[in-house]
């Protein structure tokens, strides 16, 4: 039972860091977007995150899942089950990320932008070395939040037909008519997530040699 | 050139924000080694002056150079034209800014901050920065403390370690924008002191200040702003213990009974 348990929670693993390594840069192109002094692109990018925020991220893995075939007649597989998931959490989350970049970054003094410009630092590194690692400590809390529900809503794959650790367990418990399962993937969750926790504490007592 | 020794021009700036008319018709020449005080009242247009001339905010009409250097003109239907890319990035390199609340960089340590700008700003070898940004410091009195992030200092060795990194760059004139008004009045004795060390030196520079005494002291010139003019200008001394402007003695009165 453990070791299905454990494939399961390795896809859900797999989930999990694929829509970080997609969302959180993707995110800070939305919030870039969303700030920009382009109104149109602006109007476009507070549409797209009220769509993603505004709708469950179930019926947005499903949408994606199925679109393909219902405008191209592109035939669906196991395979494009994993992949419109991931598609589905990357541009949900990048949502997410973005308001929260976007929160810190409007935090930032214009003093600090003043002093830079002065300076003669570029804009790209005004940004880079001034602005973003301030960002970055001062949003910590907030991804703290989002990244922890993101473990939890991997779970949502298994709606679609993914079997990661959520789906594995429901089939382990209806075949072995026991709550046992549940109760395994329950502290996997939560061992999962004391770690990011864990990673994140060290992160933010990093980033604690200064405040402002 | 007869010109020669002066290092900013700015002839018949005006700025507005809205219909508010902050700058309207300011002529202003700072020469090389000159100390220039700007005072006024609070809203008279010292702030927006210096800010204009730092290239924080455009004017609207006008125009600015730094020596030899154009940076707006006038296109002669009373707009103000500024240069390029380039050749705002040149004029900056030219002068440096000292804010009111320091602006310092507070995830940086305090020697980062005095060095980061020479090195991937104007591209000098760290080495160099660094040597440059350790005498700095200890003009300022702040060697032990280059280690130390922003937070951990005093609001007075803060705005010290503002003006080591305005003066890492080598600029040509310094401009302090209220630089003691954020200070308990024991931190402003040790910042004044910094500025008068560097008035010793022939450090050219830009000063707007309430502080009276300092300005006589210390200044050649003073500039006495109000409503988005020059009221008063002259020789330090005589502007401030003998103002010819009724505005000028009002304004001053209010200090002499404090």
């Amino acid at each position: 039972m453990l070791s299905m348990l454990g494939q399961g929670f390795g896809v859900t693993l797999q989930i999990f860091f694929l829509t970080l390594v997609g969302s959180l840069p993707l995110g800070v192109v939305v919030a870039l977007a969303r700030m920009s002094r382009v109104k149109p692109i602006a109007w476009i990018m507070k549409f797209y995150i009220s769509v993603m925020r505004g709708t469950p991220l179930m019926l947005q893995m499903f949408f994606i899942y199925f679109a393909p075939y219902y405008i191209f007649g592109i035939p669906l597989s196991m395979e494009s089950k994993f992949s419109a998931t991931i598609v589905a959490f990357i541009i949900n989350y990048a949502a997410y990320f973005a308001e929260i970049y976007r929160s810190g970054i409007q935090s930032i003094p214009r003093g600090q932008y003043e002093a830079a410009e002065v300076l003669g630092y570029s804009r790209l590194q005004t940004f880079m070395k001034i602005v973003l690692p301030q960002v970055i400590k001062r949003i910590l809390p907030a991804m703290g939040n989002e990244i922890i529900t993101l473990v939890k809503d991997t779970s949502l794959a298994f709606a679609i037909g993914v079997a990661e650790m959520f789906s594995t367990a429901k089939a382990l418990v209806a075949s072995q008519v026991s709550m046992l399962p549940f109760v395994f993937a329950a502290v996997f969750y939560w061992v999962f997530n004391f770690v990011v926790e864990v990673v994140l504490g060290r992160v933010e007592k990093k980033m604690g040699y200064y405040h402002d | 050139m007869p010109e020669d020794n002066v290092l900013v021009k700015l002839e018949h700036g005006k700025k507005s924000f809205g219909d508010v008319a902050v700058l309207k018709d300011i002529s202003l020449e700072v020469r090389k080694g000159e100390v220039v005080a700007i005072i006024g009242p609070s809203g008279g247009g010292k702030s927006t002056l210096l800010r204009c001339m730092t290239l924080l905010e455009t004017l609207d009409a006008g125009s600015l150079s730094y020596g030899d250097l154009s940076v707006a003109e006038d296109n002669g239907a009373g707009h103000a034209v500024y240069g390029g890319k380039d050749v705002m990035k040149r004029a900056k390199s030219r002068f440096g800014l000292v804010f009111q609340n320091f602006n310092l960089f507070p995830h940086y340590s305090v020697i980062k901050n005095v060095t980061d700008a020479p090195i991937s700003v104007q591209k000098r070898p760290r080495a160099e920065a660094f040597e440059r940004g350790r005498e700095l410091l200890a003009k300022m009195g702040l060697a032990d403390k280059e280690d130390m992030v922003p937070c951990e200092l005093s609001g007075g060795q803060q705005q010290r370690v503002a003006i080591a990194r305005a003066l890492a760059m080598d600029p040509e004139v310094l401009f302090f924008d209220e630089p003691t008004s954020a200070l308990d009045p024991e931190l402003t004795r040790d910042v004044l002191k910094v500025i008068r060390d560097l008035a010793a030196e022939r450090m050219t520079m830009v000063i707007v200040t309430h502080e009276m005494t300092f300005a006589r002291d210390v200044a050649d010139r003073i500039i006495f702003m109000d409503d988005g003019l020059v009221v008063e200008e002259g020789r330090a001394v005589d502007v401030i213990n003998n103002p010819q402007q009724e505005r000028t003695r009002a304004f001053l009165s209010q200090y002499q009974q404090g």
